[in-house]
C-alpha cells in the first residue's frame, strides 16, 4: 500500500514535469485535483495511506502555485492519525498550507496539546514544529505553559528543548502575556548555561526576543552573555560539529552580540573588559580568507561586532578602528563585503567624532555609485545622501547630478529627489541652488515631481537678490531646441514674474522672450498652457513702452484659446482679456506675486514616505534630524497638502489690503479669489458679471462645484473621459471662480474607475464604477461583430436613487442601442439595462456612457468609457506556419504590414505576454517563430462592412532588456493593421492614468505630468513617446 | 527574523517554500512571482542582497536553483546567506550531492529536513551531525516508502 501510495506521488511528478506547456500542465493537475476531491468525497473510508498520498499531492500542486481550495481538512485530520508516518505528513503539510488564523486549526488544538505533554518524543518534537512555525494567538493561550515546561525541564531531551524554545518564541511573538517577567529573568540566566549548543541557538533567539521587549527585566543575564561569546571566541569547549568552517558557531556568537545591543549601557567594569578584549580580537584578528563560506561567516561576526562597538559608544580609538575597518570594506571588490560596508557606515554616521574619517572615503564612495549592481548603488547613494554637509554639499550633489544620466529608471526618481533636498539644505549659496534645480529638471525631468519645481518658485519668491539671477538663467535654458516641460513651467512663471528685471539685457525684451515662449507653446500640455497664459498677461503688463503688436500677438493667442476644450485654459484666456480691458486695474491684479509664508519642503516630507520602499536604517532619517544651513531660510510653519495628484501647495492667502485695492466688488475675494494649481497662482479678476452671482459663487461649496462643468464648451463632451462632474443647474452661465481641479466632490468613486476600464477590456464581466450609492457592474457577450453588453445599476442605499439618466456618446465606429433606463433605482435594488452594439470599423475611440442621477440633493455626473474595444470584436484563430508565412509574404510593407520599436513596455515574461494577449483574444501561435524570444498571434477582426479579417501579429523580444520589444502586424486593411498595432501597444506599455482622483475633471486623461505616475518609470517613458 | 524561504529554479518554477509569517495566497503568490522576476535576472557578480519593499533578501545561487530567504532590513545579512549554505550541506550530505530532480521528487524530504533546521523562522540546529541523525531517524518508520522513491527518482534521472 504504501509502495503505491509513493509511487503514485513520483508518477504525478514525473507527469507534470513532462508536460509540454501551461496548459497542458493545468489539464493534469486539474485533473489529479478531480480525482483527489472524488476520493475525499466518496471514500468515507479512506486508508491513512491513502489520505497521506493525496494530501502529498496537494502540497505539490499547491506548491506549483495552483490553488487548491479543498482537501485542507483531510490534511488537518491527518494529524491525529495513530501512527507516526502519518501523523508527520498531516503535521507538515498542514503548516504549508494553513495560516496561523484559519479555522480548522482551532478544531485540533486539543490533539496537538496532547502530542506536547504526551510521552512520545517524536510526537512532542512534531508538534512543536507546527506550534512554532504557524502557531496563532489561540495556541499562544492554550500551549505556552505546556511549553515552558519543556524547555525547562531537566528530563527532556535536547532535541525536544531546542525545538520547545522557538516554539515559545513564537508563541511570544503572538502574545507577549504568555512569559512572565519575574519568573523567567532567572529562568532565562539559567538556560544561558545550557551546554548544549543546539539547545543554546535557539535559547539565543529566544532571549534576543525578550530582551528587546524588556531590557530592564534582563539585566542579569548580561554577563552570561559575555561568558557566552568569551567561549565561542576562544573556542574553549566547542564540540566540532558545532564549528562552522572552523568557525565556532557564528550564529550563536551573531545572536549574543545582537542582544547585547538591546542594553543601553555595560556598568560592571569587569564584565565590560570581557566583552572588549572579546570584540578587539574579532575586530582585529578577522581576515580574508579564500574559502567564501568562512569568510562570510567571520564577517557576519565582524559586523555584528562593529554594530556592538558603535552602540557600546567605545572610546575613540576603538571607534576609530571601526571606521578604518568599514573604509577599507567599501573599497574591496568583492561585493557582499562592499554592500555591507556602505550599509554599516551609513550606520555610522550616527556617531559623533567620525564624519570627517567617514568623508575622507567620499571618492570611494562615489564609484560604488557606479556599480553595475543596483544594491550597491542604493547603499551608496544613502551613505552620500548621509553625509552630505555645507562642506561637501557642491562635490556631492555634483556626482549625483552626473550619475542621473545613466542611473537606471528604478533610482532616478529617488536620485533626484535627494539631490533636490541636499541642494537646498546645504546651499552654500543660493544661486547655486537654483543651478542645481534647473540642471536637475533639465536632465531628469521625468523625475522631477512638481514638488521641486513649486520650491524653487517658492525661494525665488522669497529671495529678492535671488530673482534676476533666476530670471537669467530661466531665460539661457529656454534657448535649448529641446526642453523638458517642466522647464517651459518653471521658466514662463520665472520669466512671467520678473522679466522686468532683464529688460536691459540684450534678448531679453518683452517681446523677445514672449517670442522665444511662444515658441515652446505648441508642443506643451495643458497644464502648461495655462502658466504660459498667465506669464503672456504678465508680459503683456510690462510692455512699457506699450507695443502695439506684442499686444495683438498676445491677444491674438487668449482669443484662440477663449474657445479652448479645457476649461481652466479657456477660463484664464476669457479672464485675460476682460482684464485686459480694465487698463490700470491689470497692473494692480498681475502684481509681482507676494512672499510665500515658509513652510517646511515638501520634498524631505516626499522623502520620508518614499522610504517605505527603501531600506528602514536609511540617512533621510538621519538628515531631518540635522540642522539646516543657513544659506536658506525655512521653517516650519505649515505642512504643505501635498499629497492631491495635483499638489496644489495650498491656498495662497493674498494681504488683504493689496485685494481689496483691486477688487472693489467683493471684499470676500479675500479667501477664495486665489487659487493656486499647479503650483502656479490663478489671479482672479472681477469680472462683467452681476454681484449677486459672484456671491453665489463664493459661497459654499455647491456653487463651486457648479459652474466649470457647465462652463464646458459642447465638444468637451466628446472627449473620452473618465471623469466626474457635479453639476449644479443654478450656477449655469456665471464664470468659475476656482479651477476645477480644486473641486471639493462630495460624491467620490471609491473605484479606481480608470483601472476598472482596463481591466474590463481584457476581460467581460466586473464592476465598471462605485461610489457610495451605486454599483454600476457590467456583464458583456460577444459573437463577431455584435456585443451584448448588460449594465447592472445597484442602489447600495436604503432610499431611491432618482433622476437616472444614462446617455451613451457613441463613437462614429459603432451603431449603438442603448435600452430605456429607469428614472428611478429603488432602494437595494439593481436594475439591468442591455446594450447592443454593432461594429462598424475598426477604431480606437471609446463609447462614453454619460451617467447622472441624484441623492438627496446631490447631483452626480459620472462621464465612464465603455470597454467595447477593439479587441472585443476578434476572434483568436489557429494557423499553421504556412499558412502564416504564405499570408506573411504577400502583405509586404507599410500600411498593410506595420512595424514599431516600443519602448518603456511594461516588464513581462513571454509567458505573460502571451495571457496578455489570449485576453485581448490574440491566439498565440507557438512554434511558427523558432526564435523563442518572439511570439507569434493570430486572430480575425469583425466588422459589418468587412466580415472577418485575418490579422498576424509577430512581437520580437529582447531576453536582456524587457523594456523594449518589435511589434509587427499585418493585415489586409491598413485602418486595422493601424487601430490594432495602436491599440495592442497601449496594452504593452504603460500609459499614465489618472489613478487616485477621477475627480479631476476635464484634463488630458493621458497627460504625461501626472505625478502619480512618478513611480514608474515605464510610465514616464510612454510618456516621451 | 527570517519571514519565508523559497526556492526557484532559473526557469522561475517553484521548488520549496516556507512562510514563517502569515501570507495569504494571493500575497504568497505575488511574492513569488515578483521575486521569481527579481532575482534569477541579477548577474552573477553581484551581492547577494537584493533589497524589497523594506525588506531584505538574500540569495544563493546553487546550479540551477536560486534559494531565497526573505529579512527584516537590519538582520544580519551574512548570517543569512551561510543558513543557506548549512542548509544545502545538510541536503548534499543526505542526497549524496543533490540535484534539482532530488528535490523535485522528494520535495517532501526537503520540508522535513528544512523544519529540522529553522523554526519560527529562526536557526534551530546548526550541527549538521545532529540534523543528519533526526532525519535518519524519522526515515526509518517509512524507510520502505523510501527506498521505493529514491529508486523511481533513480530511474528518473538516468531518463533524463
Amino acid at each position: 500500500m504504501a509502495l503505491t501510495g509513493m509511487r503514485g506521488l513520483s508518477v504525478f511528478i514525473s507527469d507534470v514535469r513532462n508536460c509540454q506547456n501551461k496548459e497542458q500542465e493545468r489539464l493534469r493537475v486539474d485533473k489529479e485535483l478531480g480525482n483527489i476531491r472524488t476520493r475525499f468525497k466518496n471514500e468515507k473510508a479512506l486508508t491513512h495511506y491513502k489520505k497521506k498520498k493525496y494530501v502529498w499531492k496537494m502540497l505539490y500542486i499547491y506548491m506549483l502555485g495552483y490553488d487548491v481550495d479543498f482537501g485542507h481538512m483531510e490534511a488537518v485530520s491527518l494529524i491525529s492519525a495513530p501512527k507516526y508516518p502519518e501523523k508527520q505528513v498531516g503535521y507538515i503539510v498542514t503548516s504549508c498550507l494553513l495560516t496561523e488564523n484559519h479555522e480548522f486549526l482551532r478544531m485540533v488544538i486539543n490533539t496537538v496539546r496532547n502530542d506536547i505533554i504526551g510521552r512520545n518524543e517524536t510526537f512532542q518534537c512534531l508538534a512543536l514544529t507546527m506550534v512554532g512555525n504557524i502557531g496563532g494567538k489561540e495556541f499562544s493561550e492554550s500551549l505556552a505553559t505546556d511549553v515552558q515546561k519543556l524547555l525547562v525541564s531537566s528530563s527532556c531531551r535536547p532535541l525536544v528543548r531546542k525545538k520547545a524554545a522557538l516554539c515559545l518564541l513564537r508563541l511570544y511573538r503572538k502574545n507577549p502575556d504568555v512569559v512572565n517577567i519575574d519568573g523567567w529573568s532567572d529562568r532565562m540566566s539559567q538556560l544561558l548555561d545550557e551546554r548544549d549548543l543546539g539547545v543554546l541557538t535557539s535559547v539565543m533567539s529566544l532571549f534576543v526576543a525578550l530582551v528587546s521587549n524588556n531590557v530592564e527585566a534582563y539585566w542579569n543575564c548580561l554577563p552570561k552573555c559575555v561568558k557566552i561569546l568569551e567561549r565561542l571566541g576562544r573556542n574553549q569547549d566547542v564540540p566540532q560539529e558545532y564549528t562552522y568552517h572552523g568557525i565556532p558557531s557564528p550564529w550563536i556568537q551573531v545572536k549574543t552580540m545582537r542582544a547585547l545591543q538591546y542594553f543601553p549601557t555595560i556598568e560592571d567594569p569587569n564584565t565590560k573588559r570581557a566583552l572588549f578584549e572579546v570584540l578587539q580580537r574579532i575586530l582585529m584578528g578577522t581576515d580574508v580568507v579564500k574559502n567564501v563560506n568562512k569568510n562570510n561567516a567571520a564577517h557576519a561576526i565582524l559586523f555584528e561586532a562593529l554594530a556592538l562597538v558603535v552602540h557600546l559608544d567605545a572610546e575613540k580609538e576603538m571607534m576609530s578602528q571601526c571606521v578604518a575597518l568599514l573604509g577599507k570594506f567599501v573599497a574591496v571588490r568583492e561585493p557582499n563585503i562592499r554592500y555591507l560596508g556602505l550599509e554599516n557606515m551609513t550606520r555610522m554616521l550616527l556617531v559623533s567624532d567620525v564624519q570627517d574619517i567617514i568623508k575622507s572615503h567620499q571618492a570611494q564612495i562615489i564609484i560604488s555609485l557606479k556599480d553595475p549592481d543596483i544594491s550597491i548603488r542604493r547603499r551608496a547613494l544613502d551613505l552620500l545622501y548621509g553625509m552630505c554637509d555645507v562642506t561637501n554639499a557642491k562635490d556631492i550633489v555634483e556626482e549625483l547630478l552626473q550619475y542621473l544620466n545613466t542611473a537606471d529608471f528604478a533610482m532616478r526618481e529617488e536620485l533626484a529627489l535627494k539631490a533636490a533636498i541636499l541642494a537646498e539644505k546645504f546651499a552654500p549659496d543660493l544661486s547655486w541652488y537654483v543651478d542645481v534645480i534647473l540642471q536637475l529638471i533639465d536632465k531628469a525631468g521625468d523625475f522631477v515631481s512638481d514638488d521641486i519645481w513649486y520650491r524653487v518658485v517658492q525661494f525665488v519668491t522669497n529671495n529678492e537678490d535671488l530673482q534676476p539671477y533666476a530670471a537669467t538663467k530661466a531665460r539661457e535654458y529656454l534657448e535649448k531646441p529641446v526642453l523638458h516641460e517642466t522647464m517651459v513651467k518653471v521658466s514662463a512663471y520665472l520669466l512671467g514674474e520678473y522679466n522686468h528685471l532683464l529688460a536691459r539685457r540684450t534678448g531679453c525684451t518683452p517681446k523677445e522672450i514672449f517670442i522665444i515662449i511662444n515658441e515652446k507653446l505648441p508642443t506643451v500640455t495643458t497644464s502648461t498652457v495655462a502658466i504660459v497664459l498667465s506669464t503672456y498677461a504678465k508680459i503683456l503688463m510690462h510692455n512699457h513702452p506699450p507695443d502695439p503688436e506684442l499686444q495683438e500677438q498676445i491677444w491674438s493667442i487668449f482669443r484662440k484659446y477663449e474657445s479652448y476644450i479645457d476649461v481652466e485654459i479657456q477660463q484664464r484666456a476669457v479672464e485675460y482679456i476682460a482684464l485686459c480691458n480694465k487698463g490700470a486695474a491689470l497692473v494692480d491684479v498681475l502684481a509681482e506675486m507676494p512672499k510665500f509664508p515658509e513652510r517646511q519642503s515638501a520634498l524631505l516630507k516626499k522623502a520620508e514616505v518614499a522610504e517605505v520602499d527603501t531600506a528602514e536604517q536609511s540617512a533621510i532619517r538621519i538628515r531631518s534630524q540635522q540642522q539646516t544651513s543657513n544659506a536658506l531660510v525655512v521653517t516650519d510653519q505649515r505642512p504643505t497638502e501635498g499629497s492631491l495628484p495635483v499638489s496644489q501647495l495650498g491656498v495662497v492667502r493674498m494681504p488683504s489690503g493689496k485685494m481689496e485695492a483691486s477688487t472693489q466688488d467683493q471684499t470676500s475675494f479675500q479667501d477664495q479669489g486665489m487659487t493656486k494649481e499647479n503650483g502656479v497662482i490663478t489671479e482672479v479678476v472681477p469680472q462683467d458679471v452681476p454681484p449677486a452671482d459672484l456671491l453665489g459663487d463664493l459661497l459654499g461649496p455647491l456653487a463651486i462645484n457648479g459652474s466649470p462643468a457647465t462652463a464646458v464648451p459642447v465638444e468637451q463632451r466628446n472627449q473620452n473621459l473618465l471623469s466626474v462632474v457635479e453639476a449644479t443647474p443654478e450656477a449655469a452661465g456665471s464664470l468659475a471662480l476656482t479651477t476645477v481641479d480644486n473641486q471639493p466632490n462630495s460624491i467620490q468613486p471609491i473605484v479606481n474607475i480608470a483601472e476598472r476600464f482596463n481591466e474590463l477590456c481584457l476581460k467581460d464581466s466586473g464592476v465598471l464604477y462605485e461610489d457610495l450609492h451605486i454599483q454600476i457592474g457590467i456583464k458583456a457577450e460577444w459573437q463577431a461583430h455584435h456585443g451584448h453588453i448588460v449594465l447592472f445599476l445597484g442602489n447600495k442605499n436604503t432610499s431611491p436613487l432618482v433622476s437616472v439618466q444614462a446617455l451613451i456618446l457613441p463613437p462614429t465606429h459603432l451603431k449603438m442601442e442603448l435600452s430605456l433606463v429607469p428614472e428611478t433605482v429603488p432602494p437595494r435594488a439593481q436594475v439591468q439595462c442591455p446594450l447592443e452594439f454593432v461594429n462598424l470599423r475598426a477604431s480606437r475611440d471609446v463609447a462614453v456612457l454619460d451617467f447622472s442621477y441624484k441623492f438627496g440633493t446631490a447631483m452626480v455626473y459620472v462621464k465612464l468609457r465603455l470597454p467595447a474595444v477593439i479587441n472585443k470584436f476578434l476572434q483568436p484563430i489557429s494557423v499553421t506556419a504556412e499558412e502564416f508565412f504564405a499570408q506573411w509574404k504577400s502583405l509586404s510593407g507599410p500600411p498593410l504590414k506595420l512595424q514599431e520599436v516600443l519602448r518603456g513596455v511594461k516588464p513581462l515574461s513571454l509567458p505573460e505576454m502571451a495571457n496578455l494577449f489570449t485576453s485581448l483574444h490574440l491566439a498565440v501561435n507557438p512554434g511558427i517563430d523558432t526564435n523563442p524570444n518572439n511570439l507569434i498571434a493570430c486572430t480575425t477582426f469583425y466588422s459589418e462592412s468587412t466580415r472577418a479579417t485575418l490579422c498576424l501579429i509577430r512581437v520580437e523580444t529582447d531576453p536582456s532588456d524587457r523594456t523594449q520589444l518589435r511589434i509587427t502586424i499585418a493585415s489586409g486593411d491598413p485602418t486595422l493593421t493601424f487601430e490594432l498595432k495602436e491599440s495592442i501597444k497601449e496594452y504593452l506599455v504603460n500609459i499614465p492614468t489618472q489613478t487616485s482622483s477621477a475627480v479631476v475633471a476635464p484634463s488630458q486623461p493621458q497627460s504625461p505630468v501626472t505625478p502619480v505616475a512618478y513611480n514608474d518609470p515605464g510610465a514616464m517613458l510612454a510618456g516621451l513617446l | 527574523m527570517i519571514h519565508f524561504v523559497i526556492l526557484i529554479s532559473r526557469q522561475g518554477k517553484v521548488r520549496l517554500t516556507k512562510w514563517y509569517s502569515p501570507y495569504q495566497q494571493k500575497e504568497r503568490s505575488t511574492v513569488i512571482r515578483e521575486l521569481s522576476g527579481l532575482i534569477p535576472t541579477r548577474g552573477p557578480k553581484l551581492c547577494n542582497f537584493v533589497e524589497w519593499k523594506g525588506y531584505k533578501v538574500v540569495y544563493r545561487r546553487y546550479a540551477s536553483l536560486y534559494f531565497c530567504i526573505c529579512i527584516d532590513p537590519d538582520d544580519n545579512e551574512l548570517e543569512i546567506l551561510e543558513i543557506i549554505h548549512h542548509f544545502v550541506e545538510i541536503l548534499d550530505r543526505y542526497f549524496g550531492s543533490v540535484c534539482e530532480l532530488d528535490l523535485i521528487f522528494n520535495f517532501h524530504k526537503a520540508y522535513y529536513i528544512l523544519d529540522e533546521i529553522l523554526i519560527a523562522g529562526e536557526l534551530q540546529e546548526s550541527s549538521k551531525k545532529t540534523v543528519a541523525r533526526l532525519i535518519a531517524a524519522q526515515d526509518s518508520p517509512v524507510e520502505t516508502a523510501k527506498e521505493e522513491a529514491s529508486s523511481i527518482s533513480n530511474m528518473m534521472s538516468q531518463a533524463m
